[in-house]
């Protein structure tokens, strides 16, 4: 059934037992919304010099948005942050995909359980739930970033 | 089986006008469409109608000689009497053709921003809604706030959704220059007690603006009866196209108050210098309106009126009633606004355990059921109720007791899905 290869196991997995939930000390937050259905997350973003120590966030919204907030943490934390983007660009690159990328060997070894996403970018109203959170790391990483420079 | 109940129309034949309806979905489901409050379907009637129009008298209105042109003109001023018929204006020239309810209720707010006294909104006076507007009824107030100094005022709700009244002296003051308020909620289906405000309004001397956009659909919108100054709804929800909507005033103030768009068509005069303008309606009607679309919803209006309003609400009463006790038997599921059919819409909002409406919809839809998800444009709602959003289900003349089993039996379907 279609539906299956939007709910995949590891997706509904993510969902009853998130990865990383709830809030911890941060160097930068942000607070992401999807204004169409109602979800929401708080990020914070704690680098250790280059390389991610935390990526801790607190959130309502759907089992997409919510599973995807902990394949993010599952994924990016004790990554260095140049890493951390080409997984996220990927990340990205498939979600965009209308449905039409099949995630090779390459990509399920750069994106582990987050090429589970690739059947929901079929669905065009649930792709901004899978990138919220991604799109809030984002923006949190380049905060934390641009502080630095200018301190 | 078939159930009955009182008040049911004949669906059977009913059906029959709405091609759609008989669209099956993800291989070969057959569609349920319990998004009403979102769009509604149109009849044939309307889509003949509209493929006519251009297939045989399309031009421009009101500026040519030609025989295409004069067709067109009747054509759009003729639905111009029905919607004034319809809603029981008592004058055709007091209905104006918008693009939508959104486009009607910011013409509104427009028309007090740039208006001389006695109605001029400006700092030191209020202006008044309500926690259940739709956010076109917030927005376009809270814009015209911010620019003109007023104060902005709502009244709350009750914790079984409807309009807590009870400091209406407190909201409505001398102060008060606008009360605007939704009739029927497309989130909470909570219909409103017009009266009451209309009342104190008029004891303040404040302009009632109605949001009948829930209404006007689904049982007689007599303007007369609201006793308000401006009554704003569209087209789409009530069997027309998209792209029509309809402001109603009281002659007098359209008279008084100023146009809000300018361009061809509002004008009676123009010189480099200085303009001098139509009377209404075509003073708040620049440019080329929307004609096939105004044509349209004039079909509609003839195809609601040939069933009747009165029927049409009995019906959808029937069917509200027998989806509020049917969606209690299901675990877990809380109907957010009121729990029974008395002075109810047929809109129903509900959050179903921990479930997030996003999912629900998304597995009633792979069984063919469409609702709606989300905040509905009015988070303020869920805001006050703690829930991040709702799923909705809403009916129309359409809408079959099946339908509404069909939707029972789907919720346990996602309790499963996701238990």
């Amino acid at each position: 059934m279609k539906l299956d290869s939007m709910y995949q196991d590891v997706i509904l997995d993510h969902y009853k037992n998130p990865h990383g939930r709830g809030l911890r000390p941060g160097d930068a937050e942000v607070h992401h919304t999807n204004p169409t259905c109602g979800d929401e997350i708080t990020l914070r973003v704690r680098l250790d010099g280059e390389t991610i120590e935390d990526v801790s966030y607190e959130g309502q919204g759907c089992s997409i948005s919510q599973a995807s907030a902990s394949v993010l943490n599952e994924l990016l934390v004790g990554k260095d942050v140049a890493e951390a983007r080409r997984i996220q660009e990927t990340f990205l690159e498939l979600m965009q995909s209308k449905g039409r990328i099949e995630p090779d060997d390459a990509m399920e070894e750069v994106l582990e359980d987050a090429v589970a996403f690739a059947g929901v970018s079929k669905y065009p109203a649930r792709v901004k739930c899978a990138l919220l959170s991604w799109m809030a790391w984002k923006d949190a990483t380049a905060q934390v970033l641009s502080e630095r420079k200018t301190a | 089986m078939t159930i009955q109940l009182p008040g049911l129309l004949d669906t059977d034949a009913i059906r029959k006008d709405f091609p759609i309806l008989d669209r099956l979905v993800h291989d070969g489901k057959k569609l349920v469409y319990l998004d009403n409050a979102a769009t509604s379907q149109k009849p044939r009637q309307v889509l003949d109608v509209l493929a006519e129009h251009y297939e045989r008298h399309n031009a421009n209105v009101h500026r040519g000689v030609h025989v295409l042109a004069e067709e067109a003109t009747a054509l759009y001023e003729g639905a111009r009497d029905k919607i004034a018929a319809f809603v029981n204006a008592p004058s055709r020239d007091e209905v104006i053709f918008t693009k939508n309810a959104s486009e009607s209720l910011n013409l509104v707010a427009n028309m007090l921003a740039w208006a001389d006294e006695p109605y001029r909104v400006d700092h030191d006076t209020e202006i008044v809604i309500t926690e259940m507007e739709h956010h076109s009824n917030i927005v376009p107030w809270q814009l015209l706030a911010q620019r003109s100094g007023a104060k902005l005022k709502w009244f709350g709700l009750t914790d079984d959704g409807r309009l807590d009244l009870s400091n209406i002296e407190e909201i409505i003051t001398e102060k008060t220059k606008v009360v605007s308020f939704v009739l029927v909620s497309n989130i909470l289906g909570t219909v409103n007690p017009v009266e009451a405000i209309v009342r104190r309004a008029q004891e303040v001397g404040a302009l009632v603006v109605v949001d009948a956009s829930q209404a006007a659909p689904h049982m007689p919108l007599d303007v007369q009866a609201l006793q308000a100054d401006f009554v704003a709804f569209t087209g789409h929800k009530m069997c027309g196209p998209d792209g029509i909507g309809v402001l109603w005033g009281r002659q007098e103030l359209l008279e008084d108050l100023p146009p809000f768009l300018g361009g061809g068509e509002m004008i009676e005069t123009v010189s480099m210098h200085s303009s001098t303008y139509a009377p209404a309606p075509h003073k708040f009607e620049a440019g080329t309106p929307p004609i096939a679309q105004a044509v349209g919803l004039g079909a509609a209006v003839d195809y609601l009126t040939s069933i009747g309003m009165e029927n049409i609400a009995r019906h959808e009463h029937a069917i509200t009633e027998y989806a509020i006790q049917r969606l209690q038997e299901v675990p877990d599921l809380r109907i957010i606004g009121p729990t029974t059919a008395e002075d109810r819409g047929a809109a129903v909002s509900f959050t179903l355990g921990d479930i997030h409406p996003h999912d629900v919809g998304q597995v009633l839809d792979e069984q063919g059921i469409a609702v709606r998800v989300g905040h509905h444009c009015a988070r303020p709602v869920c805001l006050r109720y703690g829930i991040p959003a709702t799923t909705r289900a809403s009916f129309y003349l359409y809408s079959t007791p099946a339908e509404v089993d069909a939707l029972v039996e789907g919720l346990e379907y996602v309790r499963n899905f996701f238990g």
